[in-house]
């Protein structure tokens, strides 16, 4: 749940800008997907509606609007709140499996709700494991966008399995997505760069944006720009590989 | 450390224990019992066990599910011996041989006997085309499998196709259901997800297709660890209803453990009219009445009707626990007075048969269960055996701290403590 006491906690968080502090949030980069960690999982869509009352206090238990936006593995969150500086009418949440993290991002939100009150009431984060639950959290055709920003990469052939695009997962991911929603994905590791958009590439369910299109959405800079890990290749001078695909109709009969 | 000798041997019964499964052909023509690694089959037209026929020896490990096709042609068979066995029922030769990279779950025959799928145990669910299926042929035929779907990391526990033949269902351990569509065009992988069942809360074990006149649309029953039955539209996923079956059939859980607290349905059938479904409780049998088995301990593992005759099929069993006790058990039994015509004006009692009642008589009984009778503590230990074999089976293990780093002990990569 969200409280307010730790925004006045001075250990945790900065005292000139109330932000937490990220070394008291420090986790390893890598959480094993396979294990389940114990966080409770919505039984149901219907039933995580209910829950996102405690999540995003403005726009429900009322509103008619639903989460469009996923950034599946958000990190630190910088995608998150970069996203919802530029599209303020639209929900959007973070899924993260590492338990310190998503506490991280949640005083973060909860911070600039405080320091920008009115600008971050639609951005969230939940503590789940999304190769395994995406459909008890989204019906079939929320989404209009998913994010998938340096995941990990699995090296070892065996663990390919484990990746977070998959040609068996994008099925899910697919599910979720409405026709014309859009995936994107960007790594560091050139391997995997291939690897994401050889799946998107071979599902019958996704398409590539154009270049034309790349150039005109103002989210394909971000996604190299915003977020940590982002920063750090920069910083380093690495390269990155973007596959940015849209969800289409199956044109097999039904 | 005595707690590490403890968990050492618990592992190699949770390895080894499968429950027994009982098949009935549509037109009860025959009956399947499988248990462990063994398969018998009772043919009602001789009277006697049928004689299987199999260029690779049969099944090796134990058999974890077994089907008829609606038709009745076609039965198949697998397990942990990572194999799927298809057999030909006029000659009981085994037609088909499937590999499968890892051990199989479940398995289901589509409507029109051109396709077998099956699921194994990190939830990756196959196909394999058998339209070219010809009896002429003599020997086994080797066939590759292709992969469709999967879910996640999970233990799918059953597969079915949709009786109009659109969809491809499959269950999970992680209390969903999902609803794809397939056919012929969708070999190389069945992409489209219509939907999703969800609000199951404990592992989904097993499935039913009920008919009803009033509802044209697809009608899905499902059977859970938590309990419930639910009845759902798997056109939309809505759930349409839910029945507190272990609470209606009246079982107490005054004298049970704490890990025991809701018996789990462990499997459904539906009558051959459609009309109801049978759901086996950990200690009974439920239909739209509670139909209890008295006189001995028995748990229903599987149970299974034929289309064409109102009877139903129980059995309780489990491959054995100990090197000593070679006979694999399987307690057979039948209920009777199923399906009955409710424009008549007197409804025949459902009703659990007396041995020397059932189809088939004593041969039957002889060919299915490995022996006549079966004394009561012979059924006592397997009901135990059958207990720990579906717990372990369908809920994820929970281990105490020292246990995961017990297990860990190889790992070369530490953990940073926090």
């Amino acid at each position: 749940m969200l409280e307010h006491d730790s925004i006045s906690n001075p250990t945790t968080h900065s005292k000139t800008t109330g932000l937490p502090r990220k070394r008291f949030y420090r986790a390893r980069a890598h959480s094993n997907p396979l294990s389940d960690s114990h966080f409770p999982v919505p039984i149901s869509p219907a039933h995580f509606e209910n829950d996102c009352s405690a999540l995003f206090p403005k726009f429900f238990p009322n509103g008619p609007k639903k989460i469009e936006f996923a950034d599946i593995g958000c990190g630190f969150g910088g995608l998150l709140i970069s996203l919802a500086a530029l599209f303020p009418e639209t929900l959007m949440i973070g899924m993260e499996l590492r338990d310190k993290v998503t506490e991280y991002v949640k005083e973060r939100i909860l911070a600039l709700r405080v320091s920008s009150p009115g600008r971050y009431d639609n951005v969230s984060v939940v503590r789940t494991n999304s190769m395994k639950y995406i459909p008890n959290y989204f019906e079939k055709a929320q989404l209009t966008k998913m994010f998938f920003l340096f995941p990990d990469p699995h090296f070892k052939e065996k663990n390919h399995r484990r990746r977070v695009i998959s040609p068996h997962l994008l099925d899910e991911y697919a599910y979720v997505l409405k026709v014309g929603g859009i995936i994107y994905t960007i790594s560091d590791v050139e391997e995997l760069g291939a690897w994401m958009k050889g799946c998107l590439d071979d599902h019958e369910l996704f398409e590539p944006l154009t270049e034309e299109e790349l150039a005109a959405d103002p989210i394909v800079e971000l996604l190299s720009t915003a977020t940590e890990e982002g920063q750090k290749v920069a910083r380093n001078e690495g390269q990155t590989f973007r596959a940015v695909y849209r969800r289409i109709a199956s044109s097999r009969p039904r | 450390m005595v707690e590490h000798d403890i968990d050492e041997s618990e592992q190699k019964l949770d390895a080894e224990v499968a429950p027994a499964l009982i098949a009935v052909h549509p037109y009860q023509k025959f009956v399947s019992v499988a248990v462990g690694s063994d398969l018998r089959v009772f043919s009602f037209q001789h009277g006697s066990a049928a004689q299987l026929s199999d260029d690779t020896g049969g099944h090796k490990d134990s058999i974890r599910a077994i089907r008829y096709s609606k038709s009745g042609n076609l039965f198949v068979s697998g397990g942990d011996d990572k194999l799927v066995k298809v057999w030909d029922t006029d000659s009981w030769r085994c037609v088909y041989s499937v590999v499968s990279e890892k051990r199989v779950t479940s398995l289901a025959v589509s409507g029109d006997d051109k396709f077998v799928s099956f699921a194994d145990k990190f939830g990756v669910v196959y196909v394999v085309d058998i339209g070219d299926y010809d009896d002429e042929n003599r020997a086994t035929v080797h066939k590759k499998a292709v992969p469709i779907l999967s879910h996640y990391c999970s233990i799918i526990t059953r597969l079915d196709f949709s009786p109009d033949g659109r969809y491809i269902i499959s269950a999970d351990r992680d209390f969903k259901i999902r609803v794809t569509l397939f056919s012929k065009e969708r070999l190389e992988g069945a992409h489209e997800i219509q939907c999703f069942c969800l609000g199951h809360t404990e592992f989904v074990c097993s499935l039913a297709f009920p008919r009803s006149q009033d509802y044209a649309r697809g009608l899905l029953v499902s059977g859970s660890g938590d309990s419930t039955v639910r009845l759902w539209d798997y056109n939309s996923g809505s759930l349409l209803d839910t029945c507190e079956i272990g609470t209606k059939a009246g079982l107490s859980n005054s004298n049970q453990k704490q890990e025991d607290a809701l018996p789990a349905v462990t499997d459904l059938c539906e009558t051959c009219d459609g009309s109801m479904v049978a759901a086996a409780i950990q200690r009974t049998l439920s239909i739209a009445k509670v139909v209890s088995i008295a006189g001995e301990t028995f748990i229903p593992t599987s149970i299974s009707a034929a289309s064409s005759v109102p009877l139903l099929w129980m059995v309780m069993g489990a491959s054995s626990l100990s090197a000593t006790d070679s006979t694999l058990l399987a307690r057979v039994r039948v209920v009777s007075g199923l399906g009955a015509d409710h424009s008549e004006p007197i409804v025949p009692e459902t009703s659990v048969v007396e041995d020397k009642e059932v189809p088939g008589g004593e041969p039957l009984l002889q060919a299915l269960q490995g022996r006549l009778t079966i004394n009561e503590e012979a059924s006592l230990t397997t009901a135990e055996a059958v207990k720990t074999a579906m717990h372990n089976l369908l809920i994820k293990k929970q281990y105490s701290a020292e246990r995961r780093d017990f297990r860990k002990r190889g790992r070369n990569d530490k953990k940073i403590k926090p």
